[in-house]
């Protein structure tokens, strides 16, 4: 019995690291941001090359970045999602279009809607690197100090949203 | 008429066939790498040796200087840009890692979450050693002592003979 007990141990230990392995996804990488101070940043607009958005002007609300572009074809799946969001009124969406060529950008908007109340054209991607952004779509929520509170990679879920997203919004409006 | 000799023409082909299979990774490793100038050549080890450690994020199996995706190519930039400008590998790696984190090194630090990744293997090099120690002495107990049973029989097969 006892010569036994041993190797059925390990064994047992063993299936508990690999079954703790298989619910792990190596393509998302915790980031190092959350409840930092969100990457300042003043780039020009997609509609106006000469108009600017900053960070600091958001100060004092809860909003959402939502890193796209045209030529992500998960963004599209993600954005009828973000465009019932945005129809809600509940929460801000600011759009940082990254990478991405102006008039195809502007053409994507036109064919798959709108939702954002500006948009950040990132041309160079530099906004990208200080967010440390990987993979597109990828989404942050920041609260009224400018502290980055979530962050979502990849496309959002119908499911994510109404169950870690939403919420997450009305705790941080809820707050001073 | 003259005859082919088909035996070293093949061999030639052959040999023209390997050297341009050598050739190959030299060819597609030569897209993945800008030229840079820099002043000194202790920014170029710099840039060598970071480029080397630090992860594409994209394509998580190679490092910024294998990589050919887009994000690699921005991130070379950003660290030609930054040993340019005078700043130090640990100045460098420190912006790497405020923006993705651990992960963006290939060697992992030292430090409270990872101590289990850098012991771990010798936890199992150790376990496995005890366990062999303890088999071996077992197994060499029961062959050195055998049974008064087995040495009677054995005498009785001794006397047969």
């Amino acid at each position: 019995m006892n010569k036994f007990l041993l190797p059925l141990l390990g064994f047992i230990v063993l299936v508990g690291f690999l079954a703790a392995g298989l619910k792990l996804d190596p393509k998302i990488i915790p980031s190092p941001l959350i409840n930092k101070a969100a990457p300042i940043f003043s780039v020009p607009t997609l509609f106006a090359e000469n108009e600017t958005i900053s960070t600091e002007k958001m100060l004092g609300k809860v909003w959402l970045m939502n890193v796209w572009a045209s030529w992500c074809a998960a963004c599209r799946v993600e954005h009828p999602l973000i465009n019932a969001l945005a129809e809600q009124n509940l929460i801000e969406i600011v759009g940082l279009n990254y990478k991405d060529e102006r008039d195809k950008a502007k053409q994507w908007l036109k064919v798959f809607g709108n939702p954002y109340t500006t948009i950040a054209y990132d041309f160079p991607g530099d906004v990208g690197i200080d967010y440390g952004v990987y993979g597109v779509p990828e989404s942050f929520l920041i609260d009224k100090h400018g502290q980055i509170r979530y962050k979502q990679i990849g496309p959002f879920t119908a499911q994510s949203i109404e169950e870690e997203l939403l919420p997450l919004i009305h705790t941080l409006q809820a707050e001073s | 008429m003259k005859r082919l000799t088909p035996k070293y023409n093949l061999s030639l082909a052959l040999k023209q066939c390997c050297i341009a299979l050598m050739l190959l990774p030299l060819s597609l490793l030569a897209g993945s790498i800008e030229e840079h100038e820099f002043d000194t050549p202790a920014q170029e080890a710099i840039y060598g040796q970071l480029i080397k450690e630090l992860r594409c994020l994209v394509c998580q199996n190679q490092n910024l200087a294998d990589s050919n995706a887009d994000l690699a190519k921005d991130l070379r930039k950003k660290t030609y840009e930054m040993v340019k400008a005078g700043k130090t590998q640990d100045q460098i790696t420190e912006f790497m890692i405020t923006r993705y984190g651990d992960f963006v090194l290939y060697r992992p630090p030292v430090k409270s979450t990872t101590y289990l990744l850098w012991i771990g293997p010798f936890v199992f090099l150790l376990l496995a050693l005890i366990g062999l120690i303890r088999f071996s002495r077992r197994k060499k107990q029961t062959t050195d002592t055998p049974s008064t049973d087995e040495l009677n029989t054995a005498k009785q097969h001794l006397k047969d003979l």
